[in-house]
């Protein structure tokens, strides 16, 4: 393997990883501030890809469909914690599991109603479709570097938000400390709401994003869910920043060990993670309890 | 988790019996379903002996039980005669203990959230082990020959016609071993410790009990069940494929352990007959088998907190003492989880 | 006499600081050390060292002669180290008996008898009946362990540490809470006990640790402030100024 193609393939896994970053940042902060384990983040995923493939097919492009998927998915994140979620912060995890459960199988018959059960591949934008030089003889897919690009600004406008607003050290306290939000006099309701409403759009947006490079297709959202928990253990439960550099970190195992490793490569990012668990039993970036 | 009284054994005895007879009633497409349904049964059943009398949710199940089924393609010389189930069974059973041996010995030094990825993240390493190499048949998976009753040269030759309704009672007949050794080992003295775990695990540890050892043990026993319940499915299928081992196998035992009732050890028994009766049903009903599924499913959580073991038409059956008034839940992730969101 | 129990240096610290600066006692049969001290004094922290809860950051622990370094607390436990929580610590989801049944169980099993019937087993029975009889909580056998008044928690606390049949006992403010009554029973109860065991006891009540202790070991900021009998302490100067004169 060159080194051009090196190159191609880590930029393909820093892709993909940014991409887990909008699944997992939303899925680590509705573990670590609401403690609901949410198996159903997957179908929003694959919900958003199939919002891309629909505006694609009626004629309009991603400056319709980006939009959409974020506005769309922030109302269905609220619409969710208010009709169901709400009355599973204290319940039991098993319970919470089956309540996904059933959900994704809801998402799956609705998919299926409205977009039927065959693989559809989705055209790049046409603004997009080109290729970048990046070295000798390689050329990067534009759209592939656009998405890059996209979610970095995502990533760090939601850096801002949290570290700079109200509403993100209410979200901060929150995670640390969920007791004290009615104590502050914080309410615990409205952060409930814009965590799970912000969750919600960004694994949309990431599905959104994601439909040219991946297509659509029946359970889609399966195998981005498992690995995108898979992010959310390695990063630290509750941190967006251990999703961040977990997710890129994960990308790239994924990516090039799929290129690097004749067999096993499936296996690669699961290892990664029994390693991380048992060197640090929380994560790279938890807290500081077993 | 709360083994069941004298009346509520009397009904499950019932429930037994009533499988047992379906050959005489029911079509072989029928008998075949049900035989699988045991099975599925069997394999939740193994997994509560890790949630249900320990607490310990395990997402990476499946590997034990898809190790046990692969036994079986393991044991059978190419174009050679069936092997014997006197072999094959015992051999399901060590090798998915030994498997649970390893990961349990690694995946027990983390608790709750991070035990069930971690479970998770061993399942899914036996999982890639099966389906991207030519292991078994590789991802396409492999037909494999059933299990000779018998031994040496005794072995019964079951007539054709007659195959389903013996796996169906054979599956049957495994499934109520295992629930009659689990109740029994319940009320000893270990499977009490058990308990003691799963109600208080730190409390227990600082009586003098090595929890460690105790939690492992149960993981190996699960882990061998779970091996048992895969040798069932290769003899009843006759097909083993990577898919057995996968994660989704091992959510939906917790979803029929949860169905079931988490706080009783036949809940998994319940949970996974109705969710295949569920299936079937909804199927003939619908095209959108899932719509139904998935409505079903949210009506259980909402409506029945305690799945359907806790429904109360079992009371009056059940004569065992009064459990305390709601069994602890058993958690994934700590109630308070005491995390940082920190972007910096 | 041997101790039971004997810590030299203990030294535990969490970040920067040290909870337990330098903790040095030994625990004899028949002595009732109490330990007493302000909030933050560490001394529930000298409790969860002497009971293998904590690694210390420094220091040596013997129990019953042995080293007890890198012990996990199940083994202190084995070593008849038994402990009450001060934040009761019971198995709510299960009765009250056997919640006191499961801890005799796990003092007296030997591994050869684990598979034998629960309900038949007739030593853990007993030792957790005499275990309830001691700690009060007679006709209180079927009630769950969720649904029990504060004082009858503290009782149950008692019972199953008793139940483990331990030669020392570490009791991290048994009493506290308790009406009078109650606590007088209980006082009692630890003079009983301390007449077999070892006894270490961490209490705010001033009247009962003067009446009950044999030696009391003063700690503030996580270091000893003095150490002796009762009537050494009440007069102690340095005691006085800094604990006793801003009331308990």
């Amino acid at each position: 393997m060159t080194g051009a193609g090196l190159l191609v393939q880590v930029l393909n896994g820093l892709q993909y990883g940014l991409l887990l970053f909008l699944i997992s940042s939303g899925l680590t902060l509705i573990f670590g501030v609401l403690g609901v384990i949410n198996l159903a983040h997957g179908s929003l995923f694959m919900v958003g890809a199939y919002v891309t493939f629909l505006v694609a097919k009626a004629g309009a492009g991603l400056w319709l469909s980006l939009p959409l998927a974020l506005v769309g998915g922030t109302a269905l994140g609220v619409v969710l914690e208010r009709v169901l979620f709400r009355r599973f912060y204290h319940r039991e995890h098993l319970d919470q599991v089956l309540l996904t459960f059933a959900l994704i199988l809801l998402f799956e018959e609705g998919r299926s109603f409205i977009a039927g059960n065959d693989f559809h591949s989705v055209p790049v934008p046409a603004s997009l479709d080109w290729s970048v030089p990046v070295a000798a003889g390689f050329s990067y897919s534009a759209y592939r570097l656009a998405v890059l690009a996209a979610c970095l600004v995502v990533a760090a406008l939601m850096f801002w938000t949290i570290e700079r607003t109200r509403a993100g050290s209410a979200i901060r306290a929150a995670a640390e400390k969920p007791e004290m939000v009615d104590l502050l006099g914080m309410d615990a309701r409205r952060i409930h709401m814009l965590v799970f409403g912000a969750g919600t759009a960004l694994a949309m947006l990431g599905g959104a994003l994601a439909a040219p490079l991946y297509s659509v297709y029946p359970g889609m959202g399966d195998g981005f869910l498992i690995i995108s928990f898979v992010v959310v253990v390695v990063g630290g439960l509750g941190s967006v920043a251990g999703a961040f550099w977990a997710a890129l970190l994960v990308g790239l195992v994924d990516t090039l060990s799929k290129v690097l490793l004749p067999v096993g490569a499936g296996a690669a990012v699961y290892v990664l993670m029994a390693v991380v668990l048992l060197w640090r039993p929380t994560g790279l970036f938890g807290g500081a309890r077993a | 988790m709360i083994v069941a009284g004298r009346g509520g054994h009397l009904a499950l005895a019932a429930l037994a019996l009533a499988i047992a007879a379906l050959p005489w009633f029911g079509s072989s497409y029928h008998v075949g379903f049900v035989a699988t349904a045991l099975v599925a049964a069997l394999f939740a059943l193994s997994l509560q002996v890790l949630v249900g009398a320990v607490g310990m949710v395990s997402l990476g199940h499946a590997a034990l039980f898809g190790v046990g089924a692969y036994v079986v393609w393991f044991l059978t010389p190419t174009g050679g005669p069936a092997p014997s189930i006197v072999l094959t069974l015992p051999t399901a059973a060590l090798a998915g203990g030994l498997v649970a041996l390893a990961i349990g010995g690694l995946a027990l030094r983390t608790k709750g959230f991070f035990f069930l990825m971690t479970t998770l993240a061993f399942g899914q390493m036996v999982f890639f082990l099966f389906h991207d190499t030519p292991l078994g048949g590789g991802a396409d998976g492999v037909f494999i020959t059933r299990p000779a009753l018998g031994v040496f040269d005794w072995v019964w030759e079951v007539p054709r016609r007659q195959r389903p309704s013996v796996l169906l009672w054979i599956d049957l007949g495994v499934l109520v071993a295992a629930y009659a050794g689990l109740a029994w080992l319940m009320r000893t003295l270990f499977g009490r410790a058990l308990l003691g775990i799963r109600a208080n695990e730190h409390r227990m540890a600082a009586l003098g009990l090595p929890t460690l050892r105790y939690k492992l043990s149960a993981f190996v026993l699960g882990g061998a069940l779970a091996g048992v319940a895969g040798h069932q499915w290769a003899m009843t299928e006759a097909f083993v494929s990577p898919e057995l081992l996968g994660w989704h196998r091992s959510a939906l035992a917790l979803l029929a352990i949860v169905l079931g009732g988490v706080g009783a050890l036949h809940g998994p028994i319940l949970g996974a007959l109705a969710f295949a009766v569920l299936g079937e049903v909804a199927g003939l009903v619908t095209e959108r088998q899932h719509l139904v599924e998935g409505a079903v499913i949210l009506f259980v959580v909402l409506v029945l907190p305690r799945g359907l073991a806790g429904l109360r038409l079992w009371r009056p059956l059940a004569h065992a003492p009064a459990p305390a008034p709601a069994p602890t839940p058993v958690p994934i992730a700590d109630p308070a989880p005491a995390a940082v969101v920190d972007p910096a | 006499m041997t101790a039971l129990l004997r810590a030299e240096g203990l030294v535990r610290r969490f970040g920067g600081l040290a909870a337990v600066g330098g903790v040095s006692l030994a625990l004899e049969r028949g002595c009732l050390h109490a330990v007493i001290g302000p909030n933050g004094a560490g001394k529930s922290t000298l409790v969860n060292l002497l009971s293998g809860e904590l690694p210390p950051s420094a220091g040596r622990i013997e129990v019953a002669g042995q080293d007890a370094a890198g012990w996990a607390a199940w083994r202190f436990a084995r070593a008849g180290v038994g402990r009450s929580f001060q934040r009761t610590n019971v198995l709510r989801a299960m009765s009250v008996f056997e919640n006191v049944r499961l801890a005799a169980q796990v003092g007296c099993t030997p591994v050869r008898r684990l598979l034998r019937a629960a309900a038949r087993e007739a030593e853990p029975r007993r030792r957790a009946e005499a275990a309830m009889a001691r700690a009060g909580l007679e006709g209180l056998a079927a009630r769950g362990a969720d649904i029990l008044s504060h004082g009858q928690l503290r009782q149950l606390e008692i019972a199953m540490v008793l139940a483990t049949d331990p030669s020392v006992l570490l009791l991290d403010e048994p009493l506290a809470g308790m009406g009078p009554e109650e606590a007088e029973r209980i006082a009692a109860l630890l003079r009983a006990l301390a007449v077999d065991h070892a006894v270490l006891l961490i209490e705010h009540d001033m009247d009962v640790v003067f009446a009950v202790a044999d030696r009391l070991t003063v700690m503030v900021d996580g270091l000893v402030l003095d150490e002796g009998t009762p009537a050494h302490i009440r007069s102690s100067a340095r005691v006085r100024d800094a604990y006793l004169g801003h009331a308990a």
